[in-house]
């Protein structure tokens, strides 16, 4: 109880300085340090439009420490938080090609494949079972193809993370803050008992800006509109051979991997 | 009729005070789930339903099965299952009461569970999954306590109760068919992506409900002197015996069609189930266990000599209820998470915390059972003047 009020008179406060001075220096150090400048309204003015968002990466482009780099950049700038044990929260993941693509099903796949290792996020699929199950709408799809979910209506039912055959959603086993090493003063942390997952970033394309992890793969991973011929990820795909994680379950990911 | 309740034997008392204890242990636990989340549960990214979850769907096909009773007599005017019936209605309110509670300890954010109501989305089976259970459990408060009443006062029930029986009968089929559609329908969850699902699960809770029941019918007799009728058990004990036998041959259909066609995605949960998927095999034992008592339940139910043996029945119906809770109450849905979608295995067994939580609820559903039992049984003493 205690706790929380606080954090509503910190937040209160926060807003209070943010009025006055723009800046948000005066709130201790955990804030302090990660101090990005909050965002005004002109940065805004110019936000990303699509038809339907998609992305293509380009695994051959990928090492180590390139994977941890976006895996970095996408759970710092969203507060996700390292849990060591397997009630832990992933947006932004890797794996190794038979865990990425269970249902290829080969053997003596070509050695620089098979050692090879994938991001896997959400696909925000066209068409997406956990916004199917989802028995309250706070996992939901926008007209441009985003799967969102809304914490604050969310019960903790689960039911989202049993429909999904990517294993993409995650759930708050317990209070995720104490293992967020630095947090994002500029993303909301999330509460004990909802579930969460990648959100394409749309707090940044809304202000014109790529997501985190496209942003850090350095040319890796187009994003851009599906339904455009001449966007990105249209090139992309037209001049490489890419594949889906399990097509087969009639879910049209958005997720495109150049193998 | 609740005066009932207020009078009875010390050991009617004593049992009161026995699951009223165990409902405030397991309601301590359940606050220590409150205030740290479920991260007390064994559940994790991969196995995200556990333990309540099987119990929710276990007790649907309990509260399901009053129907075994209800059609027969209403249907078929089998009227050996008049005094039977009553019992069977209050059971389903108790299966039905331990259903909603375990999906108010399972879910994250138990305040926030009117949302379901808030924002009815009828694309999600829970929706309706919501509805139909609560609606049953109206249905049979209303039928049960109104039929009870008019016996109570020797008036026959009003005309407006059959057109609701009628509909109980036809809702209580569809209690079991939702559940069964909360998992037969998600993309990538091999085990529960069979269209007889429901089937099965209607089966498995027709056998496994009338058997619970008849267990607690046959100890409820050697409490009070309350007797249901050696008639009204033998036809009881022949419909357990054809639903469990329809229950097996279901369970043979699925292991064909997984082992035939030797896809992957069917025969790895029966595998992991049987002996064991990437050196996880914590559920051999039970499903052995469960094959063992289930068939051997069926040994002694088929003969008819064995099964019209009262002194037998209790053996076989006490096997038949544990291999089938194992199946579905254990079984079911660790098998729906393995392999994950990253095809790996991740174990699951419950914790303290999560066995003392369902012990809550099981103790909530029995004191409700007791007192309404009670309320049933004085009624009957009184009017049969025993």
């Amino acid at each position: 109880m205690d706790k929380t009020r606080r954090t509503i008179l910190k937040l209160a406060g926060a807003s209070a300085l943010g009025l006055g001075t723009g800046s948000l220096g005066l709130l201790g150090k955990g804030i302090a340090s990660a101090a990005p400048t909050p965002p005004t309204a002109a940065n805004y003015n110019s936000p990303l439009h699509a038809k339907r968002w998609a992305m293509v990466i380009d695994t051959k482009k990928f090492d180590d420490a390139l994977l941890q780099k976006c895996v970095k950049a996408c759970h710092t700038i969203h507060n996700v938080p390292d849990i060591p044990t397997r009630q832990n929260i992933k947006w932004l993941f890797t794996g190794d090609y038979e865990e990425t693509f269970p249902t290829e099903h080969n053997h003596f796949v070509a050695e620089k494949v098979e050692h090879r290792k994938f991001l896997m996020l959400c696909n925000h699929c066209t068409e997406p079972p956990c916004v199917r199950v989802c028995p309250t709408k706070a996992t939901f799809k926008r007209e441009d193809g985003l799967v969102m979910m809304d914490y604050h209506r969310c019960i903790g039912c689960r039911y989202c993370m049993a429909g999904c055959p990517y294993g993409a959603r995650s759930f708050n086993f317990m209070d995720p803050r104490p293992y967020i090493k630095e947090q994002n003063p500029l993303f909301p942390t999330r509460t004990r008992g909802v579930v969460e997952k990648c959100t394409f970033c749309v707090e940044r394309l809304a202000q014109g800006l790529m997501p985190a992890c496209v942003e850090a793969a350095d040319g890796a991973i187009f994003f851009g509109d599906l339904e455009d011929p001449g966007s990105e990820v249209r090139k992309a795909l037209r001049e490489n051979f890419a594949i889906r994680r399990k097509p087969d379950a009639g879910t049209q990911p958005g997720v495109y991997y150049i193998i | 009729m609740l005066e009932k309740a207020l009078r009875g034997s010390p050991r009617y008392w004593g049992l009161l005070f026995v699951l009223a204890a165990a409902i405030g242990l397991g309601f301590g636990f359940y606050l220590y789930q409150l205030s740290y989340g479920l991260t007390v549960t064994g559940m994790s990214r991969d196995v995200s339903w556990g333990f309540y979850i099987a119990q929710f769907t276990y007790l649907v096909g309990v509260a399901a099965s009053a129907v075994m009773l209800v059609l027969p007599y209403y249907f078929h005017h089998f009227k050996a299952f008049s005094k039977m019936i009553i019992l069977g209605e209050f059971l389903a309110i108790a299966a039905v009461t331990m259903c909603l509670g375990f999906i108010v300890v399972d879910i994250g954010q138990p305040q926030r569970m009117l949302n379901v109501i808030l924002f009815p989305t009828p694309n999600s089976v829970l929706f309706w999954d919501m509805l139909v259970l609560n609606g049953y459990l109206v249905l049979n408060l209303v039928i049960g306590w109104t039929s009870l009443q008019c016996y109570k006062k020797d008036v026959p029930p009003p005309s407006w109760i059959k057109p609701l029986v009628y509909l109980s009968i036809m809702w209580a089929f569809s209690i079991h068919t939702v559940t069964a559609f909360l998992y037969a329908g998600l993309p990538g969850r091999h085990y529960w992506l069979t269209a007889i699902m429901a089937a099965r699960f209607l089966a498995s809770a027709f056998c496994s409900g009338p058997s619970l029941l008849l267990l607690l019918i046959m100890f409820l007799r050697k409490l009070t002197k309350f007797e249901p009728g050696k008639e009204a058990i033998q036809a009881l004990a022949t419909i357990i015996t054809y639903a469990m036998c329809v229950n097996v041959f279901f369970v043979l259909l699925e292991m064909f069609t997984a082992f035939y066609s030797n896809i992957p995605g069917e025969t790895d949960p029966m595998v992991f189930l049987f002996s064991g998927l990437d050196g996880v095999n914590n559920l051999v034992p039970f499903m052995w266990t469960a094959v063992v008592l289930g068939l051997g339940s069926l040994a002694l139910l088929i003969p008819v000599k064995i099964r019209y043996n009262q002194n037998v029945l209790p053996y076989a119906l006490i096997m038949l209820v544990i291999g089938t809770w194992i199946d579905k109450g254990m079984a079911l849905i660790v098998a729906g998470f393995t392999p994950n979608p990253f095809e790996k295995v991740t174990s699951y067994m419950p914790t303290i915390p999560e066995l003392m939580i369902t012990l809550m609820v099981y103790s909530i559903g029995a004191l409700v059972l007791t007192v309404l039992w009670k309320i049933a049984t004085s009624i009957r003493m009184e009017k049969e003047g025993v």
